[in-house]
């Protein structure tokens, strides 16, 4: 199932779509990252939110609870990116010594 | 009996000529949403007012559709840059919501089932360019479009149109919505391209 397939059927994208906008924000894949529902507490990688990209911006919800997890917004020259709805966001590191 | 906002039928085209500034011309409906779409059952559908004092004023479906309604045909603007003209609505003007509320307010914040906002002047909520509408070219309101009921504010982008509209909070002090507190402009006039913060 293609993700426009996916979306088609659902309304929605998985997270891995936020992965080409983030990058314009973050030197890191944050969609590889932990992040914690603020409503619901659970855990697990931005790639398994819910992303509903038909929309003015990326909204991407908790697969638990449909809570909004994180809002993008790009305007011309600028990015919105709210993160209200995460308690924390995990970003694995290479081991320093 | 029909009405026809005058503002918009003297800018009414049927060529790209006479849209906003940034817009294209769809036949289409595209359908946007920011969550899953909600599936409201009539019978459990209620509008309420709630003013600054928090008195509540409220209606259930069958209140509803005993009001006057009215049948606007207007152009809509959405801020992803498509225009749709002539789209002819049923409902029921916010002018007969608000005829008996008391209030000292000038701001409101619309809500709807699902959680969306979104804050406009009350002003303009007032005197003939706003509705809650449920029908859509002569059928119930689907709810991918906003159904049982939606908000359906013309002069502005159409993110203000709220859809599953629930109510309507009055406020004495501008409180942003869902679009507006991240990034989106407070007012959204199609016509001065009012799309983001600082437009």
């Amino acid at each position: 199932m293609t993700l426009r397939h996916r979306q088609a059927v659902h309304g929605h994208v998985d997270g891995n779509a936020l992965a080409g906008p983030l990058s314009e924000l973050f030197a890191v894949d944050v969609t590889a990252a932990e992040g914690r529902c603020v409503n619901c507490g659970l855990t697990g990688p931005i790639a398994t939110l819910m992303v509903y990209d038909r929309a003015p911006g990326m909204v991407a919800r908790c697969a638990g609870c449909d809570n909004v997890v994180l809002r993008l917004v790009r305007t011309p020259d600028a990015a919105w990116l709210d993160l209200t709805g995460m308690t924390w966001l995990r970003v694995q590191l290479p081991t320093t010594t | 009996m029909g009405i026809v906002s005058p503002g918009f039928h003297g800018r009414r085209r049927e060529s790209a000529g006479g849209l906003p500034p940034g817009q294209y011309l769809t036949n289409d409906f595209p359908v946007l949403s920011a969550g899953p779409t909600p599936r409201i059952p009539q019978d459990e559908w209620e509008f309420t007012v709630t003013t600054e004092s928090g008195r509540e004023h409220r209606w259930t479906w069958r209140e509803f559709l005993d009001l006057p309604s009215e049948t606007p045909q207007v152009d809509i603007h959405c801020v992803t840059k498509w225009s749709k003209l002539g789209t002819e609505w049923q409902g029921v003007s916010l002018d007969v919501l608000l005829a008996d509320v008391e209030t000292e307010a000038d701001y409101a914040l619309a809500h709807s089932y699902g959680g969306y906002t979104t804050n406009l002047p009350l002003d303009d909520l007032l005197d003939g360019k706003a509705w809650v509408v449920h029908r859509y070219d002569g059928e119930d309101l689907e709810p991918e479009h906003g159904g049982p009921a939606r908000l359906l504010v013309p002069h502005l982008y159409f993110w203000k149109s709220a859809k599953w509209v629930r109510g309507i909070t009055l406020l004495t002090e501008n409180e942003p919505g869902f679009w507006e507190s991240a990034g989106y402009h407070d007012y959204g006039d199609p016509w001065r391209e009012q799309r983001y913060q600082g437009d």
